[in-house]
């Protein structure tokens, strides 16, 4: 444990007085927010890690009226769970972090989109969402909150088909640009962020970026929750500082025969054992939104890409050939090989294919297949053919 | 059918009858009658003025907003890896022994139907179901036959 950080600061206990750190943050310049944003070096926890204080100032210096803060709490990377137990726990961290944005930016209005697997919560969050609107009601801050939920689809998780999902159409991702920052829900300048992001921006404004920054390393500031699942007997949550080793990682949470990490989810990369010593998990290494997955040696690499495969394909939207088209044949060309209709050299040719939807794919979803896909074939091939 | 009608009224009355809205209702008309039929999806489509076909192209996106007739109870047991690993398979199977039904079919009395789902964010717990709206994680054969035999009787 000793080479792990443990941190405590996504569920510390609340503040005594109710949204006390909202109110605090009231008497704050829009400037003096998105200001100790930007200092504290906060990254995107979604996976994506676009800089939190950027985003937030990109937003305010647009001169729309009109304005959104959105909250994506459609949680859906396989290995992912860390958002469900946030808002179980402390979903007014989540709403406070909303209310501050909505005060940096300008806006008056925020929507929480909540996957529909998560449908169950949604008497509680309601519960405290009627809270909330009380005190941000009496500190005169008019940023009102509305709850939106998914039905059961991934690619909604992706910001341009979440908004899509919110206006009442398919959950299809936009052409980029326009960014959301200039042009989001509804067409107006909107801020998305992920759920653990908001609690970071609300711990910042509580501690101070120079606290914050004491966390973690340059290239990642912080703590982070890790949803930790798979072949270990500490499966759960756990908030760990940013920037360690995946040894370190494997040493603490693997069960002692770990032979591959997937990291950051079926979007993500899986790493094998030789390579857990110079894997940093972290922006200057292998991102994550907090996905840790662990496989011992009784795993099947073959069924493991091939589980994601089998999301992949029925997860993509299809609006864009190279994914819909793409996911069914490196499915299918998988299965093939294994079966020895095809020879071993045609994963050479599915390697190229993914390479394609990386650079041809609309949006991050057919983008990453070529994540998981390359690091498993290419460390695993012995298992893809035999 | 009058009864359908009377709540996408009372639906559209609640959250309005603007394109934003359509979500919502359709969710509203799923969780009161386990799917969309074309009654429901034309009169919807009347209500917020919009085309059918629009309506249909939104509902048939989204997994959980079924167009076929379901069950009362709406089962969903989660396929994605962690839950495969620990024994998602078994799970499917005890359960399809208890409804008399294969996966993807409706018990006759439309009682239950047993459906797979992508992952439900419970890979620490699984396997994990939904039935509607609730989770049940940390399955294994002797829960789940505890679990749908209380739904049986109910």
């Amino acid at each position: 444990m000793e080479n792990l950080k443990r941190v405590d600061l996504i569920f510390g206990a609340y503040t005594n007085e109710k949204y006390k750190v909202l109110e605090s943050s009231m008497s704050k310049s829009s400037e003096e927010i998105i200001n100790e944003m930007i200092a504290s070096g906060l990254k995107g926890r979604g996976g994506a890690g676009f800089l939190t204080g950027m985003k937030w100032k990109f937003t305010a210096a647009e001169k729309d009226p009109v304005k959104y803060v959105v909250c994506n709490a459609d949680e859906g990377e396989p290995g992912t769970f860390k958002d469900r137990e946030i808002l179980t726990v402390v979903p007014r961290k989540v709403f406070s972090g909303m209310a501050i944005c909505g005060k940096a930016i300008g806006a008056k209005k925020g929507y929480m989109y909540l996957r529909g697997e998560y449908r169950y919560m949604l008497p509680d969050l309601m519960k405290e969402l009627e809270i909330y609107h009380e005190h941000a009601r009496r500190f005169g801050h008019d940023f009102t909150i509305e709850i939106r939920m998914g039905s059961g689809a991934y690619i909604c998780g992706e910001e341009s088909a979440l908004f899509e999902s919110i206006e009442g159409k398919r959950g299809e991702p936009r052409n980029k640009p326009p960014y959301p920052t200039v042009a989001g829900l509804f067409s107006k300048p909107t801020v998305i962020n992920n759920v653990e992001t908001f609690v970071n921006a609300v711990m910042i404004m509580k501690y101070g970026a120079n606290e914050f920054k004491k966390l973690g390393t340059s290239d990642s500031r912080g703590s982070k929750m890790f949803s930790v699942s798979g072949d270990t007997p500490k499966a759960g949550i756990h908030e760990l500082e940013l920037g360690m080793s995946l040894a370190d990682f494997v040493n603490e949470f693997g069960d002692g025969d770990t032979k591959a990490v997937q990291v950051g989810g079926a979007s993500g990369f899986c790493v094998p054992r030789k390579r857990f010593n110079d894997t940093i998990i972290g922006f200057e290494g292998v991102p994550t939104g907090g996905s840790m997955m662990l496989f011992n040696s009784s795993r099947s690499m073959y069924n493991v890409l091939h589980n994601y495969l089998d999301f992949f394909e029925e997860e993509s939207c299809g609006q864009c050939t190279p994914c819909r088209i793409g996911c069914q044949q490196l499915l299918k060309g998988i299965v093939a090989v294994k079966k020895g209709e095809k020879p071993s050299s045609y994963l050479d040719q599915l390697l190229k294919l993914s390479d394609t939807m990386k650079i041809t794919a609309k949006c991050g979803l057919g983008q990453s297949v070529a994540n998981s896909f390359a690091s498993i074939v290419e460390n695993f091939k012995e298992e893809m053919i035999y | 059918m009058t009864e359908t009608i009377a709540l996408i009224k009372s639906l559209a009355d609640r959250y309005g009858r603007t394109r934003d809205a359509l979500m919502p209702i359709l969710q509203g008309v799923v969780e009161e009658e386990r799917y969309l039929s074309d009654v429901a999806m034309t009169e919807i489509a009347r209500e917020l003025d919009i085309a059918a076909a629009e309506v249909y192209g939104t509902a048939t996106f989204y997994s959980f907003l079924d167009t076929v007739p379901r069950g009362k109870y709406v089962i969903r047991v989660c396929k994605t890896i962690t839950c495969d690993m620990h024994g998602k398979k078994r799970v499917i199977e005890k359960i399809e022994d208890l409804l008399k039904i294969k996966l993807g079919e409706t018990t006759q009395d439309k009682k239950f139907t047993l459906l797979t789902t992508n992952c439900l964010g419970w890979c620490h717990k699984g396997p994990v179901m939904l039935i509607n709206n609730t989770p049940y994680p940390d399955l294994n054969e002797d829960k789940v036959t505890e679990i749908i035999m209380e739904y049986i009787r109910k």
